[in-house]
């Protein structure tokens, strides 16, 4: 019955987005956008959530006369894992995103007041025509509630890779993050209908995009540490195509969150505004489409299904064609913006929305360059961390670098910038650049150290001279993102320039050693855990008068049979000891040891980003509620 | 013009990649990989014998007239463990299997054989993986058949498991 339940909720989800399309397309003449829109949007959220939460019970009673509980629990495993387990898999995956669709659809028919009724009705019809076509793809193509009978005895269990608490928050922040970036495309798709790009539509995006930001943020600096320390590669990225598919979006919806911001403040930057807010969910798509179809080859990939891989790529021609068709009819007649002159925040913001769009293509070619050329001429070859790292590298320095000055610069026109105010960052820099030189290391790995120094303090200037408790939230958030890209910078350098490796076959009681540290093997054991069996290795490292135990360990699972290796890592102030457990040489055992100092910046970095992001939209959010109020006051 | 070329671009990025796409879905890249080796002859390798009870064999003895299955495996592979059983019911089905020992010792593999079932009629001790390199095999366990004139003709690659059983006969039939 309950499988039952939540496709009926699905089934009655869809009818009501159908609805709201036709109500959109009908215009005025069916009434009020807030009368049919605003309840059949709400209903639809309120729907899909129903169907979702019937999934997740689905799965954690194990029910397995649910083909898709069967094919992916056990009854076995943990109870945090059987909870999980509903949405790491393709049909549950896609409900999940189908949730936070409807979800965010309802959400925006509720808060958003300001734009006007026409631009709304668009935007609430561009938002159900893209529920609907997912939930026709989940309804025909993959429906999660399907039956098996006879119902087997016991489940096929769950990826042992994907075992992990990690796996539990990481794709439901990716996706909330994804999904909310559609508010942002409906949002362009509605104002292009009506030709009405302004500030109004400016500030009705900018939370959404905001908020989706900081989830995509968090989500890949979590995914970042999940692979860093399940993978037991020691790398914290490895620019695999499902990687590159999260890192598109995100590259795009940093670029929208800086030219809607000028858009909002000075009414400029239309048409780029718009391209980047269709891009951006876009490419959440194309990243969805390129993992679930299985069309690229990868560490994550889901069963390659050529039906399910042509109906997304249906959706995608209809909405991703649809909208940049209309971009490219449209956005020509829409009126230009304010205008503003090369040296001034807009000339900065114009540099790095360039900049992070050559970024964009960057990956985006890479990623699929390999089916380009395969497709031209048969060959197989594949594109690695070589390229990726060589030309995206320079650029990161280079938007750092922007990063020093644009912040300080007025709007409009900036006659005689201050660039007094930059020389402190650009001695630091200096003096930073000039110690590097104490050790041998790559250029990038250097200038990228010298400019992470001297951007911590550039990021702050910005607070100078203010009274900070009267510094909106908004400008504290982007000091604080800005000095996050400050610490990542400056840990991934580190990790670049210091860190050192050691891998080598070990006997019981033999010491090898990696960077300052010593590492004995004092012994392996068997060890067995709920649903696995390993042997765990044990190692005592010392470094002066400090002494640490770690653990590694190799695990096989039994159902499915799998090994992964459980790497031991431990965090000191200043780096991280990480170490793999390999196979057994005889006697000897395979041991991988890495001393990576600061390692660990990268994603504290990545936190600061995201929390200055949640700062900002605190702020807005605050900032908006208390001028509501005065407004309401007045009137 | 430039103008609205230039606004038409990411239409037509998006128009390349669903060509791409398109022909990718149409033709889907296989998941297992070809072995190079599969259709050419044994490459030359000598290997002794790995227990005094049993020969060891060569390249040279893969061509006399018989097919065999060749099994990579190691007394301190835990997959091999899984394909052990297996490897007997292949045996009980006819399939004469012949055994690489990688980088073992004789104790070792006695304790395996001991313990797990002992289904090969020749073992050769590999104790450097020459052979395995030269087969062109990139762990253990991985299976070959070779027809009775020294020819590749099956490569599997990983423990053979229950599931791959009518694949592996299938195989074996063709080349018997």
């Amino acid at each position: 019955m309950i499988a039952e339940a939540g496709l009926a909720a699905l089934w009655l989800a869809a009818a009501l987005a159908l609805l709201q399309l036709g109500a959109a397309i009908a215009g005025p003449r069916v009434g009020d956008v807030r009368a049919v829109a605003v309840p059949t949007a709400v209903a639809q959220g309120v729907l899909t959530l129903f169907a979702f939460a019937m999934l997740i019970w689905l799965f954690v009673r194990t029910d397995l006369s649910v083909e898709l509980v069967a094919a992916n629990s056990h009854s076995m495993k943990p109870f945090i894992y059987r909870f999980s387990g509903a949405w790491g898999n393709h049909e549950g995956s896609m409900l999940l995103w189908v949730t936070v669709l409807a979800v965010a659809g309802a959400g925006l028919a509720l808060v958003e007041r300001r734009l006007p009724p026409e631009t709304m009705r668009a935007t609430l019809g561009a938002q159900a025509a893209l529920a609907l076509g997912f939930f026709g793809f989940l309804l025909i193509a993959s429906n999660p509630f399907a039956r098996l009978y006879p119902a087997p005895a016991e489940g096929q269990g769950l990826n042992p890779l994907l075992q992990d608490p990690g796996l539990a928050f990481h794709p439901p922040t990716l996706y909330l993050g994804y999904v909310g970036l559609s508010v942002a495309f409906s949002l362009a798709v509605g104002a292009l209908i009506t030709r009405e790009v302004g500030p109004a539509l400016a500030r009705a995006m900018r939370p959404w995009v905001l908020g989706a930001w900081v989830l995509l943020t968090l989500g890949i600096t979590a995914g970042s540490y999940w692979a860093y320390y399940e993978l037991g590669w020691g790398g914290w990225w490895f620019w695999d195509p499902v990687e590159n598919a999260s890192l598109m979006p995100w590259l795009a919806a940093t670029a929208l969150l800086h030219s809607v911001n000028v858009l909002a403040a000075r009414g400029g930057l239309r048409s780029w505004t718009i391209m980047l807010a269709v891009v951006a969910f876009s490419m959440s798509m194309v990243g969805t489409f390129l993992v679930r179809s299985g069309i690229l080859t990868s560490v994550h990939s889901f069963a390659v299904d050529p039906e399910r891989g042509s109906f997304i790529l249906g959706l995608l021609v209809l909405y991703v064609g649809g909208a940049l068709a209309l971009f490219a009819a449209r956005v020509g007649t829409v009126r230009e913006g304010a205008r503003f002159e090369l040296v001034s925040r807009e000339g900065a913001l114009v540099a790095n929305n360039l900049l992070l769009t050559v970024l964009l293509g960057v990956v985006f070619v890479g990623t699929l360059y390999p089916i380009f050329v395969e497709a031209a001429t048969g060959d197989k070859i594949s594109v690695g961390p070589p390229y990726f790292n060589a030309v995206s590298g320079p650029i990161t320095l280079v938007l750092a670098l922007l990063l020093f000055i644009g912040p300080l610069l007025n709007w409009r026109r900036d006659r005689r910038p201050n660039l007094r105010r930059i020389a402190l960052p650009l001695v630091v820099t200096v003096l930073a650049l000039a110690a590097t030189f104490l050790a041998d290391m790559s250029l990038l790995a250097r200038l990228g150290l010298a400019f992470a120094a001297g951007l911590a303090v550039a990021s702050l200037l910005p607070l100078a001279g203010r009274n900070l408790r009267r510094t909106p939230l908004a400008t504290w958030g982007m000091v604080i993102s800005h000095l996050g890209v400050a610490v990542a910078l400056a840990g991934a350098a580190s990790d670049t320039a210091f860190t050192r490796e050691t891998l080598a076959a070990a006997r019981p009681g033999e010491v090898l050693s990696v960077g300052p540290w010593s590492v004995r093997l004092a012994g392996v054991d068997p060890v067995a855990g709920p649903n696995w069996t390993a042997v765990e290795g044990h190692l005592v490292a010392t470094r002066g008068g400090t002494t640490i135990r770690l653990d590694p360990q190799s695990r096989t699972f039994s159902d499915p049979p799998t090994e992964t290796s459980e790497a031991a890592i431990r965090t000191l102030f200043d780096g991280q000891l990480y170490t793999v457990l390999g196979h057994r040489e005889g006697e000897r055992w395979q041991l991988r040891l890495w001393w990576k100092p600061f390692v660990t910046l990268i994603w504290l970095g990545g936190a600061l980003i995201a929390l200055g992001g949640a700062l900002a939209l605190v702020g807005r959010w605050w900032r908006g509620r208390r001028q509501r109020r005065s407004e309401e006051a007045f009137a | 013009m430039t103008r609205k070329l230039l606004l038409a671009l990411p239409l037509l990025v998006f128009v390349l990649f669903v060509g791409a796409a398109l022909w990718r879905l149409a033709d889907p890249p296989s998941s297992t990989v070809a072995s190079k080796l599969v259709g050419k002859p044994v490459p030359p390798f000598a290997l002794k014998p790995a227990l005094p009870t049993k020969p060891g064999f060569g390249a040279a003895d893969l061509a006399g007239g018989q097919p065999r299955l060749v099994n990579l495996f190691a007394s301190w592979c835990v997959p091999c463990i899984a394909e052990a059983p297996v490897l007997a019911e292949l045996k009980a089905r006819g399939v004469a299997i012949d055994g690489i020992a990688i980088r073992d010792t004789a104790p070792d593999i006695t304790r395996f054989l001991s313990e797990q079932g002992d289904g090969y009629a020749r073992i050769g001790a590999d104790p450097n993986g020459q052979a395995q390199i030269a087969l062109g095999a990139s762990g253990v366990p991985e299976s070959f058949i070779v027809d009775g004139r020294g020819i590749i003709r099956y490569h599997h690659i990983g423990a053979v498991m229950p599931q791959d059983v009518p694949e592996v006969m299938a195989e074996w039939e063709k080349v018997r």
